[in-house]
């Protein structure tokens, strides 16, 4: 009955050796942040858990290679109020303050549980520790050593390529393939928790060339839908020959033109559009002269990444001037993403869960970025949640879980049987070309964006009627993946005609009261948008431990 | 992107080929592991975080390099350098304890 094969019309149909084939009552895509958080959680709730990561659990995604500030603010009613209300305006008054609650309460727990699994936070001048920050590789190496004493199941560079459904379209697994032996994976799984981050393009952000919105795929491919992609234009600023997307210590920085002087206006926060606008027809550079001798020690022990590429590239960056460019993180640090319909972290479909970047933030960070402490607070909540509810979801299906029929679900770039063989790299060039550009995504207007879907649509198509050469079917079913996203974004766009959030409009520049509302969106062959009330139905019962 | 395993170093422990998240190295028997798809490098220095005797280089940019020469990074400390700077591995104390975060942003505010 059951059958995962890729290739179902196809006279080369091969039932795929299975190895490893594995069933569990949670599986868990993704091995970041919000993976390890739902993989902990749910084994902490007695589930049996498997998790897969495309890379590594514990180096692999944004967070591992980056660090993170963390929305970490201490019960006390003044603060939490002043935490909540400071940035409704940034995003466009979309963000809801029972969740923003719900998730400062729940980061306040678990960050306290990072300090007592042994996380070495610093102390402040007070000697109180400080717990707002966590630097990415030790966090990280951290969570894959708790899981694993949870017991979960880790498999490493087992990218997961379509989900798993049974007759009634519940979602019950995945299967993938191991990167380094090639084999194929199957997971068959009670419920499945999706946390595989956002998608940056393969601009080269740190660490995001793993995100490349595959989880999204997989979950509009089980009837999932997308919330909030208008808002999907984040742009981190780098040295130009550079990955190192860490902004905060732009704020000591002057930009200025080739020949030193200053550039009106240009700044790390709000200031970044004047960035973007100058990039469009000369080089910007940067000095970060700002930077008190004092405050340059504290640097470094901030964030010592920031100070590799300088380091390596022999150059000084209080004193001389050097290039920068924006690398477009997409929705990393966006807020679209999987729409969440509850309390648990559920998606539309039922036993598929969403958390961290996979999933929409703008429940508590509306359209502007959750970058900066809010998405990392997102990941340690949503993940907790989510895994969780999950492992309650498999308690309730019990044992027949693991034994109903099922189908993979997903054929983009797979089954249609057709000889064409698709170039995944010409197709990922073509969608960063539409999705680069400051002109076309930071800048938006209503021709450029309906320009970039029909090409959109004319590669999607092209994947549909492809099918990917075995050594490649990875970087095919990625290139799906952006396509998609990138298709749910402009849809968005479109359909938002106004400037909130991040969303940039040249046409429609004000905030339009009438438009205080989500955008849904999804559908494959055909992309749909519609708005949704912001009074989404919901039971804010706080699941703690 | 990544530029160098050092041969004289190397223990070929494959810790590196585990970890690269984006699958950059490939085991050799009995050798070093090979850099099979450096274009697929990411530039996220988490290799040579993890590698146990400083026996890679990522170098900063996101493009390959014609070259880099060993001898020349070995003296200017650069191999190990980010290990070294956050304070992995052996009879090191990790940096995070050191994070100043704090600092700085109450200087921001
Ligand atoms: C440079 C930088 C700095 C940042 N700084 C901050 C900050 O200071 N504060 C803050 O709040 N946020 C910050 N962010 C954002 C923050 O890092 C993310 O929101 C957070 O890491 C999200 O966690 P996640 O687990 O959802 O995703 P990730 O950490 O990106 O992890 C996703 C995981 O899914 C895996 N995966 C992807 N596809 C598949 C697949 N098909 N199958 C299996 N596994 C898959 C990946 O390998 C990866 O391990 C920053 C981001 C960047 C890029
Ligand atoms: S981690 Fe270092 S020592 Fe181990 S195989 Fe890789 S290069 Fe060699
Ligand atoms: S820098 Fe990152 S992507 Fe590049 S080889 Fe090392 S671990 Fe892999």
């Amino acid at each position: 009955m059951s059958s995962y094969h890729w290739r179902s019309q196809n006279s080369s149909t091969i039932d795929i050796d299975v190895d490893p084939n594995l069933q569990t009552d949670v599986l868990v895509i993704g091995g970041g942040p919000a993976g390890t958080w739902a993989a902990w959680s749910a084994a902490s709730s007695g589930a049996e858990v498997v998790l897969v990561d495309k890379g590594y659990c514990g180096t692999s995604g944004c967070a591992a290679a980056s660090g993170n500030g963390v929305w970490y603010v201490p019960p006390n009613p003044e603060a939490r109020e002043a935490a909540m209300s400071s940035r409704e305006a940034l995003g466009g008054f979309l963000s809801n303050r029972d969740w923003m609650q719900q998730v400062l309460n729940q980061t306040y727990a678990n960050v306290n549980l990072l300090a007592e699994w042994g996380y070495p936070f610093p102390v402040d001048e007070e000697g109180k520790p400080y717990r707002r920050s966590l630097q990415g590789p030790e966090y990280m190496r951290l969570m894959r050593k708790q899981i694993k004493r949870a017991g979960v199941t880790i498999l490493d560079n087992s990218p997961a390529l379509q989900l798993l459904v049974d007759a009634e379209g519940a979602v019950a697994g995945a299967t993938g393939v191991n990167r380094q032996t090639g084999k194929q994976w199957v997971v068959r799984a009670n419920s499945v928790i999706i946390a595989t981050g956002g998608c940056a393009f393969l601009s080269k952000a740190l660490g995001c060339n793993v995100l490349t919105g595959d989880g999204y795929l997989m979950a509009a491919e089980a009837g999932a839908e997308m919330s909030g992609m208008e808002f999907s234009n984040a742009y981190g600023i780098s040295p130009a020959f550079s990955s190192v997307t860490k902004t905060l210590f732009y704020n000591w920085a002057t930009f200025t033109y080739e020949d030193g002087t200053p550039i009106p206006g240009a700044g790390s926060q709000r200031g970044r559009s004047i960035i973007a606008q100058t990039l469009l027809t000369q080089p910007v550079y940067a000095i970060l002269d700002r930077a008190t001798q004092d405050m340059q020690a504290h640097m470094r022990k901030a964030q010592p990444n920031f100070f590799l590429p300088f380091d390596r590239a022999g150059i000084d960056p209080f004193s001389q001037r050097f290039p920068v460019t924006l690398r477009l993180e997409g929705t990393v640090r966006g807020t679209g993403g999987i729409r969440i319909v509850d309390s648990t972290c559920a998606a539309s479909v039922p036993g598929l869960y969403a958390a961290g970047d996979a999933a929409t933030r703008e429940l508590i960070c509306g359209g502007f970025t959750g970058g900066g402490s809010h998405n990392a607070a997102w990941a340690i909540s949503s993940g907790y949640w989510a895994g969780k509810s999950a492992a309650e979801y498999a308690r309730n299906l019990g044992e027949w879980g693991k034994q109903r029929p099922v189908e993979a679900v997903g054929e983009a770039g797979l089954t249609n049987g057709s000889k064409h063989q698709i170039k995944a790299e010409e197709v990922i060039q073509a969608t960063q070309a539409e999705v680069f550009p400051y002109d076309r995504n930071y800048f938006r207007n209503a021709q450029g964006l309906t320009e970039s879907l029909q090409r959109l649509d004319n590669l999607w198509k092209e994947i549909r009627s492809s099918q990917a050469a075995d050594s490649q079917i990875l970087q095919v079913r990625e290139a799906a993946a952006m396509v998609a996203t990138a298709r749910w974004m402009y849809s968005s766009a479109l359909e938002r005609k106004e400037s909130r959030g991040m969303h940039k409009h040249q046409d429609y520049p004000e905030m339009d009261a009438n438009q205080q509302h989500y955008l849904v969106s999804g559908g494959l062959d055909r992309v749909w948008v519609r708005s949704e009330g912001l009074g989404i139905k919901r039971e804010l019962v706080s699941v703690s431990s | 992107m990544i530029e160098l395993v050092s041969a004289s170093r190397c223990i070929q422990c494959n810790i590196c080929v585990n970890v690269c998240p984006t699958n950059v190295f490939d085991k050799v028997p009995d050798a070093p592991p090979t850099i099979a798809r450096q274009s697929d490098c990411q530039t996220c220095f988490m290799c040579e975080l993890y590698c146990p005797v400083d026996a890679l280089y990522v170098a900063p940019q996101v493009d390959p390099l014609d070259s880099v020469d060993e001898e020349l990074l070995k003296q200017a400390e650069l191999l190990g350098s980010y290990r070294r700077n956050v304070g992995w591995g052996r009879d090191r104390t990790s940096l995070a304890k050191e994070d100043s975060t704090h600092q700085i942003l109450k200087l921001l505010k």
